[in-house]
């Protein structure tokens, strides 16, 4: 389905005056791909093939490796929505209201990806452990969140942030205020204005903004490890695993684990793109 | 630069070891770059990687150009020589299956060690939290799982059946499996969580020193295990690079006085008699077992214990339900 | 596409001003609380663990502090970091236009596929993005063999590091440009076309002025991660001391000989970098504000 409606979309758009260099920058976007990034991770596929397919399923099957799957993927999926929620807001704020301090924290967003992820897992668990500043508040509430299932959405909830933020600013500073005045002088209220015009005009770059902080969570290991139990069944994500059997030396065993993440992370990221681009097709057509 | 002028005339060797091996071996290579340059007159160059055991097993089997490996467990050096990079008898090239220095996994409790713990089986007491790092990832882990294992079973009435319930009591006692020892210790001293940490001895003192000397006290369990620190040399690469005889020098040193003090002054216990004598305050008597021994040698240990789906797989999976 | 109507509305020349009023806020109270929300999630997550580094950085002194960057291998750790972020940010930066022009000049088959190809480096865990490099250059890999008799070293070498380094950096600026440049459509270039103008030239002249916001923006967190990327690096890097630890493995081995204070300091430098350079964009777009708001309206 996605082919013909590209294809359709090409034949339509053909005519325009041709704008030069297809050949070379895509020709070098490829080259650059397959080189960095394609051939490498092919390595993966071809050594978790040599398990033969009954070996794959022996190793993807087991009760425990789907555990920490589920537990990476699902960890991830809530980390992503958090951010989608509050990562919106922050961003809202950003572009719309003064407060002091404003510079200060838009600054800060990008830390957690210039802290390495190790640092920020140890500087969760300080502040989370029952010892911590946050822990020892949250502790007599009966929440504890180092070492559990929490702690984990709490880390990849860090780890993600800046995707949201970073996407959604700079399309909310774009949406043109004129189209609110329009709706709102048409009598609009508010909150239609806010629902009808901006949340449509944000919602693809949301979208793209969650998808990305969801893949980066699913294959989080530095910060993890630090604030998770680390328990089979439990508190052990898939990332864990992986390198649980490299220390056996298990390669195959390994990259059996990490082609099914990267093939699942694939899928979902295809899916996403391709709902992007038909709303936008759709959008354009309106 | 001055390193690098130096770097280009002078053999380089590397060593590529566990994570707690940092401190001696800073301390060591100095002593033998010393000996060698007034034994040769050659001035010689050790750069040092350190990493998880089984990690660092893996960067040379992947290409990592070490020289000379010293791990803590001979595991991970067989892993190396199945590679084809060193003979599979390493073991016999230098004395004492090639380890010049020992450790006992010992406890460390809090301050007037306020849960009474004397011994193994007060771990496995309902209330006490223990800290043990991941069996599955650090070598301290796999040290701490056997002793306890070896212990339930030389109990009057032990067998592995008894064996098999006492590690599901002392696992159901662990709140959090730290990925190594060091992340272990992080959690008991920093984070304040737990009751007792099971480390090896040579960590007790840099423990006390970084944490505050009075803060901890040391119980020694009446049955414990042998961790050995085997080192070996890396034939293929050290052939490759031209150093097989410093390296070889370097292994040898390892078994010379100078050095034995030096591991002796680093917690780690020296298989020299006299030096052990020497230091006899620092390492009091303890009774220990050797996984070779006791377990039918490390690769039985790990095909009975650690291997996917083994023993400790099926003990975590019950103690954590 | 909703966003390219009100585009093409914005470009008649008589814009209407653009004025704050009453119906387009919100009432004072739901500012109030969007904006506690927004400062009370940032400082749980945020500001407190990047507040706990510094302290801990700290709590032995500002000598302490300072003396923590005096070792030589920790000067040796921060050159390499700077290294290669210094070889990556500028290599994702040449494909991240190159990539961002084909994929938004033209309509072409399969180029949903494409962009998920080049979102796929985030979604490999750093474990396996290392690891991927040590199973096509490793001693057992299938290049390996071939390198080592020429000898090159590429991984447990500065190379690997690179590699990684600019493997999970590596859809970022493509990622920052794309949905900008699809905003802003074609019909620019279109037109600098039709005058005469070159590929060449209407590249220069008329698409980076439209995008070096986004660019930039790109180019920092690129350069960010770049900076504190860990999972990977470790993998490849081989850890020896003064040769091949980046800022990241140093301050893990700080961190595991109980270094606490050098340990935290050094983190705390990443994080400044990553602030300086963020200080640098904010002094930029103040300074260029005027520019800035002409090139948005475009």
């Amino acid at each position: 389905m996605s082919t013909a409606t590209v294809a359709i979309n090409a034949a339509a758009r053909a005519p325009k005056r041709a704008i030069p260099g297809f050949g070379t920058t895509l020709g070098f976007s490829i080259f650059y791909l397959s080189l960095i990034v394609l051939i490498p991770l092919a390595g993966v596929f071809f050594r978790a093939s040599g398990l033969g397919l009954d070996g794959l399923w022996h190793v993807l099957s087991s009760p425990r490796v789907l555990h920490a799957l589920s537990l990476s993927f699902v960890a991830a999926f809530i980390a992503a929505a958090i951010n989608a929620v509050f990562g919106g807001i922050v961003a809202w704020v950003f572009v719309r209201y003064e407060f002091p301090g404003k510079r200060l924290l838009d600054a800060v967003i990008d830390l957690p990806f210039a802290l390495p992820t190790a640092v920020a897992g140890i500087a969760l668990t300080a502040l989370y452990s029952p010892n911590g500043w946050i822990g020892e508040l949250l502790t007599p509430l009966g929440i504890k969140v180092a070492y559990t299932r929490l702690g984990i959405v709490v880390a990849l909830t860090f780890i993600g942030l800046p995707f949201i933020v970073r996407t959604v600013e700079p399309v909310l500073r774009e949406v043109e205020k004129d189209l609110e005045e329009a709706a709102a002088t048409l009598g609009a209220a508010r909150w239609h204005t806010v629902s009808r015009v901006i949340l449509p005009a944000v919602m693809p770059a949301l979208v793209t903004g969650f998808a990305l902080a969801f893949a980066r969570g699913v294959g989080e290991y530095g910060s993890v490890i630090f604030i998770a139990g680390n328990f089979p069944n439990l508190t052990e994500i898939a990332p864990l695993l992986i390198t649980i059997k490299l220390d056996e030396f298990d390669y195959q065993g390994a990259t059996a684990i990490a082609a099914a993440m990267l093939m699942i992370s694939f899928g979902l990221l295809l899916v996403i793109n391709l709902l992007q681009a038909w709303a936008r097709k759709r959008g354009g057509t309106q | 630069m001055s390193m690098a002028a130096a770097r280009a005339d002078a053999a380089e060797l590397l060593n590529a070891s566990y994570d707690v091996a940092r401190a001696v071996y800073q301390d060591l290579n100095l002593a033998f770059i010393a000996d060698w340059k007034q034994k040769t007159g050659e001035s010689l160059t050790i750069d040092q990687s350190h990493g998880g055991s089984s990690k660092q097993a893996r960067a040379v089997i992947d290409g990592l150009e070490a020289d000379v490996v010293s791990m803590n467990n001979p595991l991970d050096i067989d892993a190396i020589a199945k590679a084809g990079l060193l003979p599979l008898d390493w073991q016999a090239r230098l004395p004492n299956h090639s380890s010049p220095s020992w450790s006992p996994i010992l406890f460390i409790v809090r301050k007037g060690n306020p849960k009474n713990i004397r011994d193994w089986d007060d771990l496995i007491k309902p209330g006490v939290q223990i800290i043990i790092p991941n069996p599955k990832t650090s070598g301290n882990g796999r040290y701490s799982y056997l002793a306890a294992w070896q212990y339930a079973r030389s109990k009057p009435g032990g067998s592995d059946d008894t064996a098999i319930v006492f590690e599901q009591k002392l696992f159901a006692n662990v709140p959090v499996l730290d990925t190594g020892g060091r992340g272990a210790t992080t959690t008991f001293a920093q984070r304040e969580l737990g009751d007792v940490l099971l480390t090896f001895e040579n960590e007790v003192s840099l423990i006390r020193g970084e944490f505050g000397a009075d803060k901890f006290r040391v119980v020694i369990p009446s049955l414990t295990v042998r961790a050995d620190n085997p080192i070996a040399l890396v034939d293929k690469v050290a052939a490759k690079k031209n150093t097989t005889k410093a390296a070889q020098a370097y292994l040898q040193f390892h078994y010379t006085r100078a050095a034995q003090e030096i591991f002796a002054k680093n917690g780690l216990r020296p298989i020299d008699a006299a030096v052990l004598k020497a230091h006899a305050a620092e390492f009091p008597a303890v009774n220990v077992f050797d996984v070779d021994q006791a377990f039918g040698g490390w690769p039985k240990a790990q095909a009975d214990h650690f291997a996917d789906g083994a023993s400790f797989d099926k003990i975590i999976a019950a103690a954590h339900r | 596409m909703t966003l390219s109507h009100s585009q093409s509305a914005q470009t008649l020349p008589f814009e209407p001003l653009m004025q704050r009023n009453a119906a387009i806020t919100e009432a004072r109270w739901v500012r109030a609380t969007l904006t506690a929300i927004a400062i009370l999630f940032l400082a749980g997550f945020l500001l407190l663990p990047l507040l706990s580094v510094f302290v801990t950085a700290l709590s032995k002194g500002i000598g302490a502090y300072f003396a923590s960057f005096g070792s030589a291998e920790t000067q040796a750790a921060i050159k390499l970091t700077l290294l290669a972020a210094g070889i990556a940010v500028p290599a994702n930066l040449v494909f991240g236009l190159s990539a961002a022009w084909a994929i938004t000049k033209f309509e072409f088959r399969g180029k949903q596929f494409l962009m998920t190809l080049i979102d796929l480096p985030f979604s490999v865990s750093p474990v396996v993005a290392g690891l991927i490099y040590i199973l096509v250059f490793g001693a057992q890999g299938w290049a390996g063999p071939w390198f080592s008799a020429h000898d090159i070293k590429v991984v447990f070498a500065v190379p690997g590091i690179v590699l990684a380094t600019i493997f999970v950096t590596f859809p970022f600026i493509a990622r920052e440009l794309i949905p900008l440049m699809q905003e802003l459509g074609t019909d620019d270039e279109q037109a600098a076309l039709s005058l005469g103008a070159s590929g060449w030239q209407t590249f220069w002249h008329v698409t980076l002025p439209n995008i070096k916001w986004g660019l930039l923006y790109g180019v920092l967190l690129c350069n960010a991660r770049a900076m504190g990327e860990f999972g990977a690096v470790s993998v490849v890097s081989g850890h020896i001391r003064g040769l091949t630890n980046t800022m990241p493995l140093h301050i893990e081995i700080l961190y595991n000989d109980y270094q606490f204070v050098p340990a935290f300091a050094v983190a705390s430098l990443l994080a400044l970098l990553a602030l300086i350079t963020l200080a640098a964009k904010s002094l930029l777009e103040w300074r260029f504000a005027d520019q800035l708001a002409a090139t948005r309206r475009h």
